[in-house]
């Protein structure tokens, strides 16, 4: 059921240094982007938060741009915005590809990066292909900003290195050498939450990033290395079987996770052979 | 398919045969139809259930943690009349006393005229819990027992060629309506008028009769337009209306109940999950010689519907083939789940499924074609069904079949497919129109035609849910009057101005309603002599006709035995299935549908076409997506995040083919159409997985059981 | 709060955090947006704010001040897409109608289907089978 809205408190900062500041001063403040996650939360009444700092005004943080050789996503970029960006269709195609298989039209106009990174869930569509890409989340409290690799972000289960100070107010990728290839598996064709999702570059070094088989998203750094030392598919695809820990839930079984894993990996692997 | 070109209105061309523009379409494409939770009344509170939060055992305490100020709260104490939800059998209570029998089951009832206030109520409920059952099979009560015998199948099974032998099993399904459950009761002249998205008026006015007793003087109910049924709005409005009349009867101001999803897809009614056994023996061609088959349905808690839910399933379990020798044994089984009801096809889903992959499996234990088995076996004019009754030329199950394979290209895709990653996969089903054996007459229901300033109008409690029935009902009169169709128009069913036309369900509206005001209706134009209808009101004033079922003489119907004509015509159809296989994620995408319907007549072409290709979508969901995941007794997915129904991506093209072979006692030949559609999709999709090599005996056909088939367990 | 609604400027006094899609409804009337599921899945709720569709049950209004919303009352009676879904029986029940009709302007005049099925797949319909919904945007 439904919280009541009347229970809730929106702070509205107008620029980036205020809302840092509402996040350092005020007690038990939770960012609120494109309210996509969490509003649905306050329908089914699971909430946990009443005061948010609505951040959707921010508008520098909507920003994709290229810095040099590096490819700069606001957190608050839309994944329409990034499905429409020719700088993330050009350097990183394989998140513009996640971007659409993000809900309907409607979650893909209101939800962020940002957003589906803080979320933290297993799940989450885009986080995949940040950890493939090695990419660098920036984060800014009040008093610094400090950058740290999105591979080490996540500290267990919907935990990460995020304070409660801080915001994400932007994603940093690299040039990404190599094949991007990225394969959402859901629980129908469109609008929906992924079962396995799996996000990989093939260059001289692959690199592999798995989403909805652990508690946090994860590289497979193990069969990783193994396929750049030259190991078959077959032993990377054991390999890969026992870096992962799939659940069943009430979207699927930790069998077919294990399995459709290990088939993309296959994939993957077969589709972007060179020749 | 493409909707047949309406040629240009006229007021003398007939129309039904055309795709008149719906009554309904202006105000539902603009925005502007008034759906329950749109209406608001002066002094208006909002209604929140209280629920039991176990699946079995009995009530030792209720706390309340608010601010009672503002709050009406109603318990089973504040119920002046019965406290039960009057339909079949009076074994649900309104409003729990001490007793739980699963879990979301109604316990105490609050208003208030602050949503905010209402959402922050908190009421704790103590328990004393029992042990729940909720295994079916394991259960020692049935609701209802069923037995149809014809001829001997130890008789038929002792000639045997072959036996083939197999159980399968179908899931709950969620109705989904895009619009949840809504009514709001008004207190008004010393009675309660309630206004709401309902299927079935009259069962309505009949439970809140029951439920109210004497505290009130008169009662009506009134149809606001409805976002969907497909059953889920046909008895649970019932109580959900008891809920709302008894705060306004306390509060002596209206409240209004709307459900929010997760409510409604956890606390109301679903179709029935089934298992069914069959056993068939069949001779060296594949022909039929005994089917012994054993339905047991899932029927939750109460009673509800399901002893006439088991009885559509039964009949239909045989699927639309001759067979000498049949036994149907057929049990609802008590469950501490909530109640499961009435849904689209009402029981043949399940039965239908079962036989038609059953089916397969005969023909791949032959190695025989399954279309060739289906055509060798299936019911023609002149065979008779498992209950003995004899079918008429109104029979139809070889046409839809053949004109099924050459619309698809079924042989040459069946040949083609093979080895690739695609399959081709069909499904014979047919559905009963109306109600079972004598059901109609016993309902006597009636429908009215009356003249207005402007033409006509009609007055039936039939209601429109979305599938056209103000139109079909308005172009069926209009051609009886020989008056143009925009000259009639349909009153809003509101008890208090319509009579009981019956319910909104059986696939009854356009066959035995339609055929009521077209009696009527050709009754009236015989007093008009040769004055239009408004110039005859100008000189006489009003005028109406009142029209009541009469059931064809034919009709013969034993209920103890289940014998006879069990229903006065059916439906006919064939679904051919196309499906892609992902083999490294077993995930199906289906290509194609083409669906041949014999519909007796298509009153109106385009909403014929809407009725079935939105049929199938729900049957491709059946068979593909929708699974309930019950967890303690209660929906542990109900959002609809978790329980998903087909998106404009998981639907093939889907091509459909109208087939119009007539019924003389419908309307200009018309056959019950709504439900048809519901019972072939899940079979045709899980034997065109049949034909890539999965073995695959229970629905949703998800990917992780799909990958059990290929591979094994994990 | 200001917002221009249907092409009106229209102030408000409302809750900050109050979902546009009750605000809408309850304050100021327009009920021609419904709400399926309170979970951005159904697209029943569909609105656009600043042109682009968005599901007004997950919207806080703090997040459209300034901004120019547009509902289904706000097409008019005679739009182009609201005849075409009347001819081609595009609405059964009609109450993902509003909501389809909503996304379905956003994509311009006649759109291919495969576009279209891409579009519309965050909105869901339980009766159509979305066939006759294709046709009716095909259509204008």
């Amino acid at each position: 059921m439904r919280t009541a809205i009347s229970s809730l408190e929106l702070l509205e900062p107008r620029t980036l240094a205020e809302a840092l500041r509402m996040l350092r001063d005020e007690e038990g403040v939770v960012p609120l982007a494109g309210a996509t996650d969490l509003y649905v939360g306050l329908n089914f009444g699971t909430l946990e938060t009443r005061r948010f700092v609505n951040l959707w005004s921010l508008a520098p943080l909507r920003r994709i741009a290229m810095r040099g050789d590096t490819l700069s996503i606001g957190a608050l970029a839309t994944y329409t915005a990034l499905i429409r960006s020719r700088q993330v269709q050009r350097r990183l195609p394989m998140l513009a590809q996640a971007a659409r298989e993000v809900g309907g039209m409607q979650i893909q106009n209101r939800g962020t990066l940002g957003g589906n990174i803080v979320n933290a869930s297993p799940a989450g569509d885009t986080l995949p292909v940040l950890a493939a890409a090695d990419a660098t989340v920036v984060l800014r409290s009040a008093s610094e900003e400090r950058r740290v690799p999105f591979a080490g972000f996540y500290t267990g289960y919907r935990e990460s290195l995020r304070r409660p100070d801080e915001l994400i107010t932007a994603v940093e990728v690299g040039p990404v050498e190599g094949a991007q290839w990225f394969r959402k598996v859901g629980t129908r064709a469109a609008q929906a939450i992924s079962k396995v999702v799996m996000a990989a570059v093939r260059g001289a070094a692959p690199r592999i990033a798995l989403g909805s088989v652990a508690p946090t998203v994860i590289r497979l750094s193990r069969t990783e290395r193994a396929l750049g030392d030259g190991a078959g598919i077959d032993d990377a695809a054991a390999i890969a079987e026992s870096e992962i820990q799939p659940l069943d839930d009430l979207r699927s079984t930790a069998g077919y996770r294990r399995r459709v894993a290990s088939n993309l990996l296959r994939r993957f692997w077969s589709d972007t052979a060179p020749g | 398919m493409a909707v047949p070109e309406s040629p240009t209105p006229n007021s003398h061309s007939p129309a039904v045969g055309r795709s008149v523009s719906r009554k309904d379409g202006l105000g539902k494409a603009t925005g502007a139809a008034r759906y329950a939770d749109d209406l608001t009344f002066p002094g208006m509170l909002h209604g929140r259930t209280i629920r039991s939060t176990i699946a079995c055992g009995t009530i030792s305490g209720i706390r309340r943690d608010f601010d009672p100020g503002g709050f009406t709260v109603v318990d089973w104490r504040d119920i002046p009349g019965r406290n039960v939800v009057a339909l079949l059998t009076e074994d649900q209570p309104c409003l729990v006393e001490r007793e739980v029998r699963h879990q979301a089951e109604p316990v105490l009832l609050l208003a208030h005229e602050s949503r905010e206030a209402l959402l922050g109520a908190a009421v704790h409920i103590d328990y004393l819990p029992g042990t729940p059952l909720f295994d079916p099979e394991q259960s020692p009560r049935s609701f209802k027992d069923i037995l149809i015998e014809k001829g001997s199948v130890e008789a038929g099974f002792s000639k045997a060629h072959l036996v083939v032998e197999g159980t399968y099993r179908t899931g709950h399904q969620e109705h989904v309506y895009i619009e949840p459950n809504g009514v709001i009761a008004v207190p008004e002249d010393g009675g309660i008028a309630v206004h709401g998205s309902i299927q079935c008026p009259y069962y309505v006015h009949k439970a809140l009769v029951t439920l109210l007793g004497d505290a009130v003087t008169q009662v009506r109910v009134v149809q606001t337009e409805t976002g969907g049924g497909f059953g889920g709005k046909e008895e649970y409005p019932s109580m959900l209306a008891g809920h709302a009349a008894l705060l306004a009867l306390k509060a002596r101001r209206p409240v209004k109940i709307v459900y929010d999803r997760v409510e409604d897809m956890a606390a109301t009614t679903k179709r029935h999950p089934a298992i069914v056994r069959h056993r068939t023996a069949v001779d060296r061609d594949g022909r039929l010689l005994a089917m012994e088959i054993e339905v047991i349905l899932d029927a939750g808690a109460y009673a509800t519907l399901s002893p006439v839910v088991l009885s559509r399933g039964a009949i239909h379990a045989a699927g639309p083939y001759r067979c000498p020798n049949t036994r149907i044994s057929a049990r609802a089984m008590f469950t501490n789940t909530p109640p499961n009801g009435a849904f689209r096809g009402f029981g043949a889903p399940q039965t239908e499924f079962a036989v038609e992959v059953h089916m397969d499996r005969i023909a791949e234990a032959l190695d025989l074609d399954p279309a060739r088995l289906r055509d060798r076996n299936a019911l023609r004019p002149g065979d008779s069904t498992a209950t003995g009754q004899v079918l008429g030329q109104d029979c139809s199950a070889r046409q839809v079949l053949r004109t099924a394979l050459r619309k698809s290209g079924y042989r040459r895709k069946r040949k083609a497919f093979a080895g690739t990653g695609r399959g081709i996969g069909l499904s014979l089903y047919y559905h009963g129109s109306g109600f079972t054996g004598s059901g109609e007459l016993k309902l006597g229901s009636r429908a009215a035609v009356e003249l207005t300033a402007t033409g006509v109008r009609i007055l039936a409690s039939s209601t429109e849910i979305g599938q056209g029935t103000r139109t079909m009902h308005a172009q069926i009169v209009a051609d009886a009057l020989g008056i143009p169709y925009e000259q009639v128009e349909v009153a809003q069913p509101d008890t208090g101005v319509v009579p009981d036309s019956g319910p909104t369900v059986a696939s009854r509206t356009c066959m035995v309603v339609g055929g009521i005001l077209e009696r009527a209706a050709r009754e009236l134009r015989e007093r008009l002599g040769n004055l239009p209808p408004e110039e005859y009101f100008r000189r006489h004033g009003p005028v109406r006709v009142t029209g009541e079922y009469e059931q064809p003489g034919w009709i013969r119907w034993d209920e103890v035995a289940y014998r006879g004509d069990a229903y006065a015509t059916y439906g006919w159809g064939c679904d051919v299935a196309e499906v892609e296989l992902d083999r490294d994620t077993w995930e199906v995408r289906p290509r194609r549908l083409t669906v041949v319907a014999d519909v007796g007549k298509a009153i109106h072409p385009a909403l014929s076409i809407g009725q079935i290709e939105g049929g199938t979508a729900q049957g491709v969901g059946y068979a593909l997506l929708e699974q309930v995941t019950m967890r303690d007794g209660v929906m542990a997915n109900a959002q609809l995040t978790n329980y998903l129904i087909p998106t404009t991506l998981d639907m093939p093209a889907v091509d459909v083919v109208l087939l119009e072979n007539p019924y003389p006692g419908g309307p200009s030949g018309a056959k019950g159409l709504g439900e048809l559609p519901m019972d072939g999709p899940a079979p045709a999709l899980v034997n065109a997985l049949r034909h890539l090599g999965l073995d695959l005996r229970s629905i949703p056909a998800l990917p992780e059981a799909i990958m059990e088939a290929a591979c094994g367990s994990p | 709060m200001r917002i221009t609604l249907n092409g009106a400027p229209r102030d408000l006094a409302c809750h900050p955090a109050a979902r546009l899609l009750d605000v809408l409804r309850q304050e100021c009337g327009l009920t021609g947006t419904k709400e399926g599921c309170g979970e951005g899945e159904c697209g029943a709720c569909t609105v656009l704010v600043d042109g682009a569709a968005v599901c007004s049950c997950l919207v806080p209004m703090a997040q459209v001040r300034g901004a120019s919303i547009t509902t289904i009352e706000g097409l008019g009676d005679d739009h182009p897409l609201a005849r075409a879904f009347m001819d081609e029986v595009g609405a059964q029940c009609g109450i993902c109608t509003p909501g389809m009709i909503m996304t379905a302007v956003t994509l311009g005049p006649r759109p291919s289907l495969p576009r279209i099925r891409t579009a519309l797949a965050g909105n869901l319909c339980r009766c159509t089978g979305y066939e006759a919904i294709y046709r009716a945007i095909r259509k204008p």
